[in-house]
């Protein structure tokens, strides 16, 4: 009965008890959600188009960040060297699809998976190697982004503290879906990403260059992980601990589908608030730090009724 | 010329059934176990101990894994955690069971992670590919987080870590703990590694093997001919993460020493599967490349580079280590993705000609 | 087929490198450090590598090593990795290390039963296994100049002090927030212990490595907990964020207190102006104005010979290494001394280590008055449980906010002898000292 009571009723009641802490969780949840969101785009761009779950999502989200932090260390100005970061995301698109993409065309999507690992593997050390191990800290300022804090006050002493940084990020990760789906539906690119999306052969035979397109979308997802990498970064800081949390992008993608934007975003939503929901209540009956592996196990259990995701489409390798 | 089968006729099933039907294969493998077994007597400790015993674990450990991936066609993210239920499996028989060899429970641990496998294959019975990858996650996470908050899994130490106990066996020899020998847990690895290859090299080419790899290339064909899936997935999670419990197991007792959750990391999932995928999926000979290859290259950058002169800082050669790995990797994924072990059948071609190319 | 020969050729220098490992000059003494340059740890494992390397190096260029005796130094990256640590370790074995510094409690813990196997001294400074204090449980492994349990016990009498009283700490919350690691729950035991002698409640919580960037569950349930002070034992990456979190949630920051350890520059600096206040224990002077220290800077770092960045030279992690390094240092000096050799021996370095007497003179002699408290080790402590003090973060730089003070010692000390005890019976069957001591 006491353990009923501890799992149906007391979360509950707590949350009752403390709104503005309630809201806070909530708002906290909602900031990480979007940041799972932001990686999980850049997962579901390079697979829209080309069918390869890139696993290197994530530490390219570090390297973009560090690729900008790096360099204004080196005595770059904020401006030149976020325009330099987008130019390394560029090149590094255009190697991708050079040296690991062509030659791996047609091959299953286990060995596309495994050689994003391998990516992963090559940026890891290949940050380390030109910009060193150590943590450092996003130039918040000097990119001109806020920071600071305000607070609003709920009932009785209560106290909801949103960061101005945090209020960016959604801002950003809107603007970005925005654009993105402006991209994809208006542009002639868009288009053609959209083809290409829809199936390969046709699209080649109508014309559109696979190899373009590709340096396309990498190039995008770059640019996605750039802004998470700023966002994240200015958070906590430019590390490669970061690498492990994006991670957290796979469950999201299950939970939105592997090709839906939207599914990103309200899948991105859902584990990010879920998480911290459960961490905060109900996470002490079990000894706290479940948030490392909820996220995967909502995304198990719901995979075993709906594998689709939530906006996935239906053709779906199912035994 | 020196490696051809012609002449030898397979008058008996037995021999035409044999692992090894060509004799200069037996010769090779006896030439390979003789210099197995005079390796203590001629390497140093520090290769023993930091590289040939490491080296034949993560080789089993990677032999587990290719049953699940090679064989059964099934993406597992999880070994890492695997291989630490069959370490805590095995620190808690230890302490429960002080008198029984210690051999005995290493590979009585491997039925534990073989449990916890076949729980988190459970999911493969309904989905496949990528999907199945993130749910090797889960139990990836869902293991290191319970090595930490299960205290009794570590007996309660306050540390958090589990550390190796003496134990003697075959006789008064001290198989664990800080004061056995290289030269013996070199052994009882070798023999252990040995055996459990044996007995895997008979599965995969025995009925539940071609079960496997009926799965893997084309489960619905599989399906239709009789294979249940549900049975020959399962057994592969089981056989997979029984391997990788012993592994871990001797990976911890014959190894490190002591270990902490975070020895069973998502980074040695992935090592193991990088171990898997250079060596060649689906080839245990390639396991065992696989193994040497990753184990050994960073140690051989380390110590090779200042020795041929090439003066960096420790963390430099860390550094491009890993990015050779990581390029390796890409490189044999796109110049020969069955890995180093097609290599070696191509070697074994060409020494069947030799020297007439053209014959 | 290249491939192939690539991976022969590979066996062919790891074997020839392996066998070649134990050469070394006659004149010269080993030392390898074990360090974290790159990873999530490396904020904090850089400036101590660069520290202990630099010192060591400015002995050899300015003294020609120790009594005439090179100290060949080298570098293992661990990346704060057990299983690299573990590969250090049987490294530094084949080449004949005098000592053994693990820089992470999760390889101090693994080396532990191995060092009085394989006759290696572990010194682990003011890190790893507080009851290794015991030297006559441990004689191989030592612990200057103070445990965890020191540390933890320090920072609650501080806090008494803060509150006017340690009877005073009756019905409060204190908050210890640890990285969960076996470095984070060493100090738990005491911590539990002193809360059930004063009364204080004592909430726990706990940071998983991986999650170390992203720690905003735990503020928050600090928010809702509210405890009175918050204690923390961060290390790389989870102390600057900790720091962040905390002005985020406006956790009053001087009730913020962190072990030595989360006392780095760069941790505080992560949470901008609005960490003033934050503290944290210490036990060595911050800054570069020691003699030795300006030595440092005109022979290895103006010499290009360092890894260090000017900006952060004399920073508090980077004497923290160098720290590490006198140890050493003043320990082989001992060794030589006791032994009448001047190429000592790992054996030698650990009755060197058992000797150990660094008082204000012997500081000043080196040029370094006043950078840390006097020690002396001896045989049954292994530690010597020296001062420490408090100091605050004013915005740009560390501030003594504290006079020197000792640990707690009559709580600490029957705590740790029971530990080893425990540890002892735990590791059955743990080998009895057969060292005598050399006093």
């Amino acid at each position: 009965m006491d353990t009923l009571y501890a799992v149906f009723v007391d979360p509950f009641a707590q949350m009752i008890d403390m709104p503005d802490f309630f809201l806070q969780v909530l708002w906290e949840g909602f900031v990480a959600g979007v940041l799972y969101a932001l990686i999980a785009l850049g997962f579901v761009l390079i697979f829209k188009a080309s069918g390869v779950f890139n696993f290197a999502q994530g530490i390219m989200v570090v390297f973009a960040g560090l690729t900008l932090v790096g360099l204004h260390e080196k005595g770059v100005p904020a401006w030149l060297a976020l325009i330099l970061a987008i130019a390394v995301m560029g090149v590094l698109a255009l190697a991708v699809e050079r040296l690991v993409m062509r030659p791996l065309v047609n091959q299953p999507d286990i060995i596309l998976l495994m050689s994003t690992i391998g990516l992963t593997y090559f940026l890891v050390g290949f940050g380390e190697f030109v910009f060193g191990g150590e943590p450092k800290q996003m130039i918040t300022r000097e990119l001109g982004l806020p920071t600071g804090s305000t607070a609003i006050e709920i009932g009785e002493n209560g106290l909801l503290i949103l960061q101005h940084i945090d209020i960016a990020a959604a801002a950003i990760a809107l603007l970005m879906v925005a654009g993105l789906g402006i991209f994809f539906n208006k542009t002639r690119i868009g288009r053609a990403l959209r083809a290409v999306a829809d199936d390969h052969q046709a699209a080649l035979s109508v014309g559109i260059s696979l190899n373009q397109i590709w340096v396309i979308v990498w190039f995008a997802a770059g640019i996605v992980a750039l802004a998470t990498g700023i966002m994240w970064g200015a958070r906590s800081d430019v590390s490669f601990a970061l690498e492990i949390i994006a991670l957290k992008a796979l469950p999201v993608l299950i939970l939105g589908g592997f090709t839906s934007i939207p599914g990103a975003i309200v899948g991105g939503l859902i584990i990010g608030i879920g998480e911290k929901l459960g961490e905060i209540y109900w996470g002490p009956l079990v000894g706290g730090g479940i948030e490392s592996w909820l996220a995967y196990m909502i995304a198990l259990i719901f995979l075993l009724f709906r594998p689709q995701g939530l906006f996935g489409e239906r053709i779906i390798e199912r035994v | 010329m020196f490696y051809r089968e012609s002449g030898q006729y397979k008058t008996t099933y037995e021999s035409d059934q044999a692992i090894f039907p060509i004799r200069e294969d037996r010769i090779g493998i006896a030439i390979i176990m003789a210099m197995a077994l005079i390796t203590p007597f001629i390497a140093s400790e520090f290769i023993l101990a930091s590289i040939m015993i490491p080296f034949l674990i993560l080789a089993l450990g990677t032999i587990g894994l290719n049953v699940l991936t090679g064989y059964a066609g099934q993406l597992s993210l999880g070994t890492g955690a695997f291989m630490g239920a069959g370490a805590y499996a095995c620190y808690k028989l230890a302490t429960i069971f002080p008198d029984i060899n210690i051999v005995v429970l290493i590979l009585l641990s491997g039925v534990f992670s073989a449990g916890v496998g076949i729980l988190f294959g459970l999911p493969s019975l309904r989905i496949k590919g990528l999907y199945l990858a993130v749910t090797t996650l889960a139990a990836q996470f869902f293991l290191e987080w319970c090595f930490i908050r299960i205290p009794w899994l570590y007996n309660y130490n306050a540390s958090g870590a589990i550390e190796v106990p003496e134990r003697r066996g075959f006789g008064d020899l001290i198989l664990t703990g800080p004061s056995a020998t290289a030269t013996t847990r070199y052994y009882v690895v070798l023999a252990i590694v040995v055996v459990v290859t044996l007995v895997v090299k008979n599965l995969v080419r025995g009925r539940i093997g071609r079960q496997w790899m009926m799965i893997r290339d084309m489960d619905i064909a599989a399906e239709l001919m009789g294979v249940r899936p549900l049975w020959a997935k399962l057994s592969a999670f089981a056989v997979s993460s029984y391997l990788a419990g012993v592994a871990g197991a001797m990976f911890v007792f014959f190894y490190l020493g002591a270990a902490e959750p975070s020895s069973f990391g998502i980074s040695l999932s992935f090592q193991v599967l990088f171990m898997a995928i250079l060596g060649g999926l689906g080839s245990l000979v390639g396991s065992f490349f696989g193994a040497a290859f990753i184990w050994i290259l960073p140690i051989a950058l380390r110590v090779g580079l200042p020795a041929v002169g090439v003066d960096v800082g420790a963390e430099i050669i860390f550094q491009i280590a890993q990015m050779a790995v990581g390029a390796l990797i890409i490189f044999f994924l796109i110049a020969e993705p069955h890995g180093l072990a097609r290599l070696w059948a191509i070697g074994k071609e060409k020494l069947r000609v030799w020297p007439f190319p053209y014959a | 087929m290249s491939m192939l020969k690539l991976t022969t050729a590979a066996f062919a220098v790891a074997l020839a490198a392996g066998v070649a490992l134990p050469a070394q000059a006659e004149d010269s003494v080993y030392i390898q450090l074990p360090t974290y340059r790159t990873g999530p740890y490396a904020g904090s494992g850089i400036p101590i590598a660069n520290g202990m390397h630099d010192y060591l190096t400015m002995l050899n260029e300015r003294d020609g090593g120790i009594n005439g005796v090179k100290i060949n130094v080298d570098e293992c990256e661990t990346g704060y990795d057990t299983q690299k640590g573990v590969e250090c370790y049987e490294q530094a074995k084949a080449k004949g290390t005098l000592v053994f510094n693990p820089w992470s409690t999760g390889i101090t813990l693994q080396v532990i039963p191995k060092a009085s196997v394989d006759k290696i001294p572990v010194l682990s400074m003011a890190y790893g296994l507080s009851a290794a204090s015991q030297g006559d449980v441990f004689p191989w492994v030592f612990n200057p100049p103070m445990t965890y349990w020191d540390g933890a016990s320090g920072i609650i009498k501080y806090i008494g002090e803060q509150e006017g009283g340690l009877d005073k700490l009756k019905g409060k919350k204190i908050g210890y927030i640890f990285l969960d690691a076996g470095y984070g729950r060493e100090a738990i035991p005491l911590l539990e212990d002193l809360s059930k002698e004063y009364g204080f409640e004592m909430l726990q919580y706990p940071v998983a490595g991986k999650e170390m960037q992203n720690q905003s569950s735990q503020w928050l349930n600090v928010r809702r907990d509210k405890p009175d002070y918050m204690v923390m034992w961060g290390w790389g990456a989870m102390s600057p964020t900790a720091v962040k979190e905390a002005t985020k949630i406006r956790y009053p920051m001087d009730k913020f207190i962190g072990v030595w350890w989360s006392g780095g520059e760069d941790d505080a600096r992560a949470g901008g102006a609005a960490a003033k206040g934050y503290k944290t224990l210490n036990f060595n002077s911050v800054g570069p104005d020691k003699p030795a220290l300006q030595d440092i800077k005109k022979l290895v770092v103006d010499a290009g010979k360092s890894q260090v960045d000017p900006a952060k030279f004399g920073e508090n992690l980077y004497n923290r290494g160098v720290m590490n390094a006198v140890i050493m240092a003043e320990a082989i000096r001992v060794a030589q001394d006791k032994s009448g050799k001047t190429v000592i021996n790992s054996e030698d370095m650990r009755v060197g280590l058992e000797n150990l007497s660094i008082d204000a003179a012997r500081l000043e002699a080196i040029g370094l008055p006043e950078f840390f408290s006097p020690m002396q080790i001896s045989c049954k402590d292994h530690s010597g449980h020296t001062k420490m003090y408090v100091q605050e973060w004013d915005g740009e730089n560390w501030k003594q906010v504290s006079d020197w003070f000792e640990p707690m010692s009559d709580k600490v000390e029957p705590l740790l002898a029971a530990a080893a005890e425990e540890y002892k019976t735990s590791n059955a069957p743990w080998p009895a000292r057969a060292e005598a001591c050399a006093n």
